[in-house]
């Protein structure tokens, strides 16, 4: 959680200086890295399963709890940067300001990622690998498939925003590619710290490369209203998403397996 | 039967902002309201709708004109700065006008 929060801190200055983007961009942007995506973290797994070195289930519990710190940080950052509304520029007379956050709060911390993710792994711990065995041939035998059939349609949504990315300019494409393997080692570098095992920091590192673009959106529309959600969209589903199914994540299980000596 | 004049109001918005635009509508008076998935674009570009963060929708209102104004105003001086918003309003009749 505290990596994941510092994520944005790590960014953001980059993206201000570097990428030379505005103050809500930036970091709404350092918030879209903070959090996590959670089709990279399924691919992980794919891929050490695939490399005879399966994942411990646990590790779940990482995606839900890699979530939302980055988020708030972003939100937080944009807040301290330029007095940035929690909602818009002029709140409702009606409803006051504490409602706004209470419902902010409520996104990030009961999004439907991470409901589905902690819900999953409670179910599964009440109910015990016996329960397991009969939805086994749905979870397990159907992942792989739906998974390929989710990347296609993921791939067509990644590949219509390319053309957005004209907008965002070199310096932010840069950053989609540069950012992964830089966050990836230092993930990999605190989970070797950690003492974890090889497909632990593996996943770890993935954690932290990745960005979000199904919670970290949502969350940021609502909090950072002055962000171009183009960019971020952009620069996190056409760039990095891309960069680290292809070429990020065999990365991440070879500095995992180098670490670990 | 006998009819009653009211205003639909319809907003057309990003579906970031739903749960706030319904309570701000609800705050303001309105007694219902019908949200609708809808896609388009405008001058902020193209909605198409085809994932989470990409959603847009229809929020229908029917209520008296001052609450419509009230709404009107509220989503024009909040929202429409920064979010993807079309917003019109239009007579219609109702049967039932403590319903409205």
């Amino acid at each position: 959680m505290l990596l994941s929060a510092c994520i944005p801190l790590l960014t953001y200055p980059v993206l201000r200086s570097g990428v030379r983007l505005a103050a809500p961009d930036a970091a709404s942007i350092a918030a879209h890295y903070g959090s996590v995506s959670v089709v990279t973290f399924a691919v992980a797994q794919g891929v050490l399963a695939r490399a005879g070195q399966p994942s411990e289930p646990h590790l779940a519990v990482l995606v839900a709890l890699m979530e939302a710190p980055g988020i708030v940080v972003g939100i937080l950052l944009a807040r301290l940067a330029g007095g940035a509304p929690a909602v818009a520029s002029n709140p409702a007379p009606a409803i006051g300001p504490w409602r706004r956050w209470a419902g902010l709060a409520h996104e990030v911390a009961f999004g439907k990622a991470v409901v589905l993710l902690v819900g999953g792994l409670l179910i599964g711990w009440i109910s015990g690998p016996e329960a397991l065995a009969p939805i086994e041939p749905l979870f397990s035998g159907l992942f792989k498939g739906v998974l390929a059939l989710f990347l296609l349609e993921m791939g067509l949504v990644a590949g219509a925003r390319l053309p957005e990315l004209k907008q965002a300019g070199v310096r932010l494409v840069a950053f989609g590619l540069l950012a992964p393997p830089v966050l990836g080692l230092l993930g990999a570098v605190v989970g070797h710290g950690l003492g974890m095992s090889v497909p632990a920091i593996a996943i770890l590192a993935t954690l932290c490369a990745s960005a979000s673009y199904i919670a970290a959106p949502s969350a940021m529309r609502i909090a950072v209203p002055q962000a171009n959600p183009t960019l971020s969209i952009g620069v996190s589903l056409g760039v990095t998403f891309p960069f680290n199914v292809l070429v990020g994540i065999p990365l991440y299980v070879g500095m995992a397996r180098w670490l670990a000596g | 039967m006998e009819r009653h004049p009211r205003k639909l109001l319809t907003i057309i918005t990003e579906a970031a902002i739903e749960r706030a635009l319904v309570a701000d509508c609800r705050a303001m008076g309105a007694q219902g309201y019908t949200v609708l998935d809808v896609r388009g674009g405008g001058a902020m570009g193209d909605r198409e709708g085809a994932w989470e963060g990409d959603r847009s929708i229809e929020l229908q209102v029917v209520c008296a004109d001052d609450v419509a104004q009230r709404v009107a105003e509220h989503v024009l001086g909040t929202y429409a700065p920064h979010y993807a918003v079309a917003l019109y309003l239009s007579d219609v009749q109702v049967f039932r006008a403590r319903k409205y």
